[in-house]
């Protein structure tokens, strides 16, 4: 027993410090992330007090809430400024835009791209007897991809001899100048000086265009300024993105058309949600009427509700595979404790003195439910529906990751197996279109059939 | 035999930890078809429970209840209940909580129209029919519960503190209401409330009840109700004799509340 413990002991004490380790290792990416935010936070002020200031000059506002004294922490004098909103998505595309080099954004926007053109920088050889020799270095950077034509140069006078090689932009070279040279590495020489600064290996010289290294073994890196944007391997920009909607959209990807990627994910949401309702609203119904049947699925729906579905997904695998009964049964289970535990909460949310007055306008006990219970239901269960619907998107999206044919999930992770970033996007603000639609419609159906939700 | 009848009614009940609770003791009480009866008390005194009991929701442990010649139990039609608040149906309009009861019974379509527009007519709800309960105000509200329970033709109104959320104004009001409504059709109406003034205007007779056990303290008869289906409520309120009977009847709850907390420190 006292061994048990020891070892538990060690196992935590290991734990601990594995985990401490983690914190110290991405801290400093933290920190580093500050001016990033503060900028942005900055930025929001300052459109802020500029909004305000054109605003005010636009309309003077003549409403109560203008009169108001108090509206910091006066809860009903906050509304949400659409102004703000429609700046807020402006700002993202323009970032978006302005970090990617977007040709939708005006150029004057964009953040340093890249260095491209001709560089050139010399370099000191020195002798093994002494001497020393310098020889001029031109360095073609040119896009990634491209194969530049580079023209020959003179040789020119002494043992280093000048140089020309082609250096892709956003990538390092290592450039042997001294392959050319009368005096070279084999012949005991080495370069000692950049650009009349001393080199030594493992050193390195800053200039205009980039900067050079050298390696270990003397062998002079150039690294070209790789400016502030993003290759499109990292982040596409946005006519990128929409350029493969409109492809995948008439071709399809991975041999199934968008329409059925969505379609399927959809699809297996909506039979695992109505399976999940068809089953967990009656349960509810009898868990908030009968005390046995409340007393035999309390232990099992309070425990189930907490495990998140996603890790029902091996289970599930193993038990049914990776077809369609698989996703469906996980959907299933997603939204059938929601669901029971909404109609529970309707059920018992009946007043007793609806209950009473019922009875005592001659209801029997089925009109009761049917004409009572129900209906006064109907606004927890909507509620459960709402949440349902959103943790059933989730989890399609999930399972989907993990083992599919087709749909949305499927999609982004081929996609990111084949490093195709603008469709991984794309499939992520797909994603976030069909699940905000999906709360949007469940939002209109309530208002519709539950209209005296929240007004008694 | 005709009327309300109970006779000794008595409700005790175990509590959790093992002491007893004697909600009423040897309760008896005979009503005329027509009468108005006002309860009033402390609160504790079982006023409610009496009430809830009479309605069928609860079995008294002792003691007999007859309506009409048959035996009590359970809620049924012909005992109608208008609650404080909050026992409306919100997913239904105003008509069709008050064709409520018809529908249940299975009365046709028609008739139940025809029932609900004529009680809508008498509590001045006629331009609300179509609204939602939600839309309406509180006192609208309780039209529409006096209105629902009518339309089901009930022998007895159980009415429990049926104004007792509305403003002041609204309930001088609605006392009217009741008053003209009882005239109109001549029910039996049980009626608690918290308001001596109330129970005084509105009962026949009024019964003040006393707590622990619960039990019928004082009976008295009041011509006040006759008078205020003739003259203006305000009027009755500066009766002389209106005047003494609430002084006499706020002293008397006035001493049993004090017990109570007499009670209470004691206990403490």
């Amino acid at each position: 027993m006292t061994d048990f413990l020891r070892g538990f002991r060690d196992q935590l004490a290991g734990l601990l410090a594995a985990l401490g380790g983690e914190l110290a290792e991405f801290g400093p990416t933290l920190v580093r992330a500050v001016p990033a935010l503060a900028a942005y936070v900055l930025l929001i002020l300052a459109i802020m007090v500029l909004w305000r200031a054109i605003a005010r000059g636009l309309a003077p506002r003549r409403d109560l809430r203008s009169l108001k004294t108090v509206t910091f922490g006066d809860e009903s004098a906050v509304r949400s400024s659409r102004a703000a909103s429609v700046i807020s998505v402006v700002v993202i595309f323009l970032v978006w835009g302005a970090f990617t080099g977007s040709a939708l954004v005006p150029a004057f926007l964009h953040v340093p791209g890249p260095f491209t053109g001709e560089a050139a920088f010399t370099y000191t050889a020195t002798a093994p007897d002494g001497r020393t020799d310098d020889a001029e270095v031109r360095i073609v950077v040119h896009p990634f991809g491209e194969d530049p034509q580079v023209p020959p140069v003179a040789p020119g006078a002494g043992f280093a001899k000048d140089d020309v090689f082609p250096v892709p932009a956003l990538r390092n070279e290592l450039v042997r100048v001294d392959l050319n040279d009368e005096l070279g590495r084999d012949e005991g020489a080495a370069v000692t000086q950049v650009d009349g600064r001393a080199i030594a290996p493992g050193g390195e010289v800053l200039l205009d265009w980039g900067r050079v290294g050298m390696s270990p073994r003397g062998t002079l890196n150039v690294v070209p300024e790789p400016g502030w944007q993003m290759e499109a391997i990292w982040l596409p920009p946005p006519e990128d993105v929409w350029d493969r909607l409109v492809g995948i959209a008439s071709d399809g990807y991975q041999n199934f058309t968008l329409l059925e990627h969505l379609g399927y994910s959809l699809f297996r949401v909506v039979v695992g949600f109505a399976l999940g309702a068809l089953v967990g609203i009656p349960l509810g119904y009898a868990m908030g009427l009968s005390d046995w049947f409340r007393g035999w699925f309390d232990p099992i729906v309070e425990f189930m509700r907490p495990v998140p579905p996603l890790a029902l997904i091996p289970l599930v695998i193993i038990w049914a595979g990776i077809g369609e009964v698989g996703k469906i049964v996980l959907l299933f289970l997603a939204a059938l404790w929601i669901m029971a535990i909404a109609a529970r909460a309707g059920v018992s949310g009946v007043s007793i003195a609806k209950v009473h007055a019922a009875y005592s306008l001659g209801a029997s006990k089925f009109q009761v439910l049917r004409h009572v219970i129900v209906p006064n239901s109907l606004p927890e269960i909507f509620t459960g529906a709402r949440v349902a619907m959103g943790v059933c998107w989730g989890t399609v999206v999930a399972a989907e990751l993990v083992a599919a044919n087709q749909g949305a999930g499927k999609m982004i992770v081929t996609a990111s197996k084949f490093q195709a970033t603008d469709i991984v996007i794309l499939g992520i603000v797909l994603i976030g279109i069909v699940g905000f639609a999906i709360d949007v419609l469940m939002r209109l159906a309530e208002n519709a059939l539950v209209p005296w939700k929240g007004r008694t | 035999m005709s009327g309300l009848t109970l006779e000794s009614i008595s409700m005790r009940f175990d509590l959790p930890n093992g002491s007893h609770v004697q909600a009423l003791k040897d309760v008896s009480l005979d009503l005329r078809s027509g009468e108005m009866l006002s309860v009033l008390g402390p609160s504790g005194c079982g006023k409610t429970t009496l009430l809830n009991i009479v309605a069928g929701f609860l079995a008294p442990t002792e003691g007999r209840m007859v309506l009409n010649g048959h035996d009590i139990a359970g809620p049924d039609a012909e005992r109608g209940m208008v609650f404080q608040q909050g026992a409306l149906f919100e997913w239904m309009s105003v008509r069709e909580n008050v064709e409520f009861g018809p529908r249940m019974r299975g009365a046709p379509r028609a008739d139940r129209r025809a029932t609900a527009d004529r009680l809508l007519e008498s509590t001045g709800l006629k331009d609300f029919k179509d609204k939602a309960i939600y839309e309406l105000s509180g006192g609208m509200q309780q039209r529409v519960a006096l209105a629902r329970c009518l339309a089901n033709d009930p022998d007895v109104i159980l009415m429990d503190e049926p104004l007792g959320a509305l403003d002041a104004l609204t309930r001088e009001k609605m006392q009217g209401l009741v008053l003209r409504l009882w005239k109109e059709t001549g029910k039996t109406i049980v009626l608690i409330t918290h308001s001596v003034e109330e129970a005084l205007l509105l009962g026949e007779r009024l019964l003040v009840m006393a707590p622990r056990p619960g039990r019928i303290h004082r009976e008295y008869r009041l011509p006040f109700a006759g008078m205020g289906v003739e003259q203006d409520l305000r009027e009755v309120k500066k009766h002389p004799e209106f005047a003494e009977r609430r002084e006499e009847i706020l002293s008397m709850i006035w001493d049993m509340e004090e017990e109570i907390m007499g009670h209470g420190e004691d206990a403490a």
